[in-house]
């Protein structure tokens, strides 16, 4: 099989056609600055306020509390370093957890180097947050609580809600990071009490380069981007019109397909796993079973590096991932696997395979095969295998 | 085909070393080593270094200039346990190390060999100007590149026998300057860099700051959750020094009589020859002669009692030869810089041998490599010894 098999929709997806299409006359015809008084210019501030609505409408939101940003990193930075700013009468202490993207985990270390404090929460072994412990955690000078939606290793979904909850009844902000969650599982923003939330648009068949952060009204952040008065003056600079538009109608088509597409994942996921937990011994799956994202699995096999298993299921034309990749795509053992009490050497022979609704049966299967080949070969060779077999 | 994994730098001579390899008919895979560990890249962007940020990107170009796979694999925890904890445990017995050694063993082939196996390759390939060869006797050894600008074998001494024979070097049978028209010829987007005597991971030549940074890290690593076997033998081993003396803590300076002349600023600030920085007014040329940390001494003299005719070298290995069996007389080179001198080699002990010089040699420095050469060839070397 010469045809890629794409397995690492975490990492992005592709950009839908019918988005594409809707983005591609905001390149050409219709290129007018929103921000510009004549009417040519005026259908762009129109299209831009169209995708705000639909986002909006996918949150529960007001389309006043939606701010395009150039990503969901700067959503993740700007959320929380400006809630430090603003509130730093109140207090300088923030509660996390230590499972978060580096969108988060690095702003807040950025924090503490500026002196602030900064709680990292442990997590149980299925990587989700102790309640109690964000309880205890909670001190007079607490002024924001950020932990993500779902997990972008091992796609495990936090007690939302209840974190929402404990936010509101210590009147404490609470930010999520949604990069991995939003339109794949169902959120309101008012039920579940998030006061701001991230998102990026290339996670769900939109393009790459521009997010959002939902910001409630009466939070009282100010911009990062300083510069004109776009987005009711607090994210500076020209619209990303295309991308917006392209954003806005991703949502759409994401949000109108949801039930449906995680019908499919969920059981082509579950097929996944069932075939690797069965058919390759020493093998553990990462993350909760049940609260998970519809599109993950993630998989530990115990005497080999995964560096090596991703390098060679490239070579048989399979993207796929291990942790998070940084900056050179070289490998560091996940922070993820390690928190949720896994030991070095097998957190480094871990493999995420993150699927879409595009995937077949026969891809998975023909991946499966694979990783059962290559496994079977790296242990052959791994020492740590040799001397766990003799001591058998 | 068979595959090879070409260890790229994104510089001249690995870059051409792929195309080389394409042109004999490999299946060719270039692989960068990332073996940085700072969060904080920014000191190793401006120390350049075979392995940082910027010959990730190098490579990567070069690599799709010429249009095989690349991958970058990481390093880092080897080469942390194998050659930064042996650095520092080194300068903290008040030795001085040689990384560069420890690391083309263990890192750049025990590791990187391994991994490419892994990945069905049958050899992995440099840009060192070497070659190595599969003598009469059955061994194979590694000869000192045809234009000997620049000596690269010293600091490969220690491969092993296994390494050397899933090793190519295919820039070896070249000039450099044959090289570098080479790449000009097929127009490769690699970077010219200088060739640095530094050692990679630390910034400015500062290594009593990096080491006491360094030390400083563990002791809050182990208190955390992050534990490795050879920071834990570091531990012992500072914790050991720290009893008495941390490398850090000031002492006296000595004369070869005893005498107590001045007070050195910790171990770590000396090595053995060094004559700036002392700050000592002896109307002479002063030298460090010894270090002693058993007694947190550092031991001073003239011109000539630097110069000495014999050292004890132990982690032996032999490369054109199984074993020295009697006596050999080699050429031996003590340090990278040094240009080489005759000796007589004489094994003492299970895993030791005595070295005479036929000139004494100046500033023999315990710690340090010695390599000795036989017709070009390398036939094996050792770690100079403290003294006995």
């Amino acid at each position: 099989m010469e045809k890629k098999i794409y397995l690492d929709n975490a990492a992005t997806t592709r950009t839908r056609p019918e988005v594409v299409d809707a983005m591609l006359p905001y390149f050409t015809e219709k290129f007018g600055n929103p921000s510009s008084v004549y009417e040519f210019a005026s259908q762009n501030k129109k299209a831009v306020d169209e995708a705000r609505g639909t986002i909006a409408k996918a949150l529960g939101a007001d389309i006043t509390e939606v701010y395009f940003t150039g990503g969901g990193t700067e959503a993740d930075n700007w959320a929380i370093k400006a809630t430090a700013e603003a509130y730093k009468a109140k207090g300088n202490h923030i509660i996390t957890t230590k499972i978060e993207h580096h969108a988060v985990l690095h702003t807040c270390e950025y924090l503490e180097k500026n002196g602030y404090e900064v709680t990292y929460l442990d997590v149980d072994e299925y990587g989700i947050v102790k309640l109690d412990q964000l309880e205890k955690a909670i001190k007079p000078t607490t002024i924001l609580i950020t932990i993500m939606f779902a997990n972008n290793e091992i796609g495990t979904i936090q007690p939302i809600k209840e974190i929402g909850e404990i936010a509101k009844r210590n009147k404490i902000l609470f930010h999520t990071d949604a990069v991995q969650a939003f339109a794949q599982v169902d959120i309101n923003v008012n039920d579940m009490g998030i006061d701001m939330l991230s998102a990026s648009a290339h996670k769900l068949n939109g393009p790459k380069g521009i997010g959002f952060l939902y910001i409630k009204k009466g939070v009282k952040i100010r911009s990062l981007i300083h510069g004109g008065a776009q987005e009711r003056q607090r994210r500076a600079g020209t619209e990303n019109v295309p991308g917006v538009v392209g954003f806005g109608k991703a949502v759409e088509i994401a949000m109108a397909t949801m039930e449906d597409r995680a019908k499919k994942e969920i059981e082509l996921r579950d097929y996944l796993i069932k075939r690797v937990l069965a058919e390759v011994p020493y093998t553990r799956l990462n993350g909760d079973r049940v609260k998970r994202l519809p599109n993950n699995a993630n998989f530990s096999f115990q005497f080999i590096e995964g560096e090596s298993l991703l390098i060679m299921l490239d070579m048989n034309h399979i993207c796929a991932s291990s942790g998070s990749a940084c900056t050179s795509g070289s490998l560091d053992p996940s922070h993820v696997l390690l928190a949720i009490g896994l030991p070095h050497e097998i957190a480094h022979g871990s493999l995420r395979l993150t699927l879409s609704e595009d995937n077949t049966v026969e891809e998975i299967d023909y991946t499966v095969e694979k990783i059962k080949e290559i496994v079977d070969k790296l242990r052959k060779m791994s020492p740590l295998y040799e001397d766990f077999t003799r001591k058998r | 085909m068979e595959k090879v994994v070409v260890g790229m730098s994104g510089g001249v001579d690995s870059s051409v070393a792929a195309y080389l390899l394409k042109e004999q008919g490999y299946d060719v895979i270039g692989v960068t080593m990332q073996i940085w560990q700072d969060e904080d890249i920014c000191s190793m962007e401006e120390n350049g270094g075979c392995c940082g940020l910027s010959a990730v990107e190098d490579a990567r170009r070069v690599a799709s200039a010429l249009n095989i796979p690349y991958y970058v694999m990481n390093f880092k925890q080897e080469f942390k346990e194998n050659v930064i904890d042996y650095f520092v445990a080194e300068y903290l017995q008040a030795r001085t190390p040689n990384p560069c050694i420890a690391c083309n063993r263990y890192v750049k082939w025990e590791s990187l060999l391994k991994r490419s196996m892994d990945i069905g390759a049958s050899y992995i390939a440099t840009g060192h100007y070497a070659s190595i060869e599969k003598l009469n006797n059955g061994r194979y050894a590694i000869k000192k590149s045809v234009t000997r600008a620049k000596d690269q074998t010293y600091a490969l001494y220690n491969l092993t026998q296994f390494q050397l024979e899933h090793t190519l070097m295919p820039v070896g049978a070249y000039a450099k300057d044959e090289i570098r028209a080479m790449a000009n010829q097929l127009q490769l987007p690699v970077a010219n860099k200088p060739d640095s005597q530094e050692i990679c991971f630390v910034s400015d030549n500062n290594y009593a700051g990096f080491i006491s940074d360094y030390l400083n890290k563990e002791d809050d690593s182990l208190a955390g959750s992050v534990k490795t076997k050879n920071a834990k033998n570091i531990m012992n081993t500072t914790s050991l020094i720290k009893n008495q003396y941390n490398g850090l803590t000031p002492g006296n300076f000595i004369n070869t009589a005893g005498e107590v002349i001045g007070q050195h600023r910790g171990l770590i600030h000396y090595t053995i020859g060094q004559r700036k920085g002392l700050n000592l007014a002896m109307g002479q040329p002063v030298f460090v002669l010894e270090l002693r940390p058993e007694t947190n001494e550092v031991v001073i003299g003239n011109s000539n009692e630097v110069f000495t005719d014999r050292l004890y070298a132990n982690r032996l290995n032999f490369m054109a030869i199984e074993d020295i069996v009697d006596e050999i007389t080699v050429e031996a080179k003590i340090r990278y810089s040094h240009k080489g001198a005759r000796c007589r080699v004489k094994r003492t002990a299970e895993d030791e041998v005595l070295c005479i010089f036929e000139e004494p040699q100046r500033a023999i420095t315990p710690g340090q490599a010695v390599v000795f050469y036989q017709d070009d060839y390398v036939v094996g070397g050792g770690t100079i010894m403290s003294k006995r």
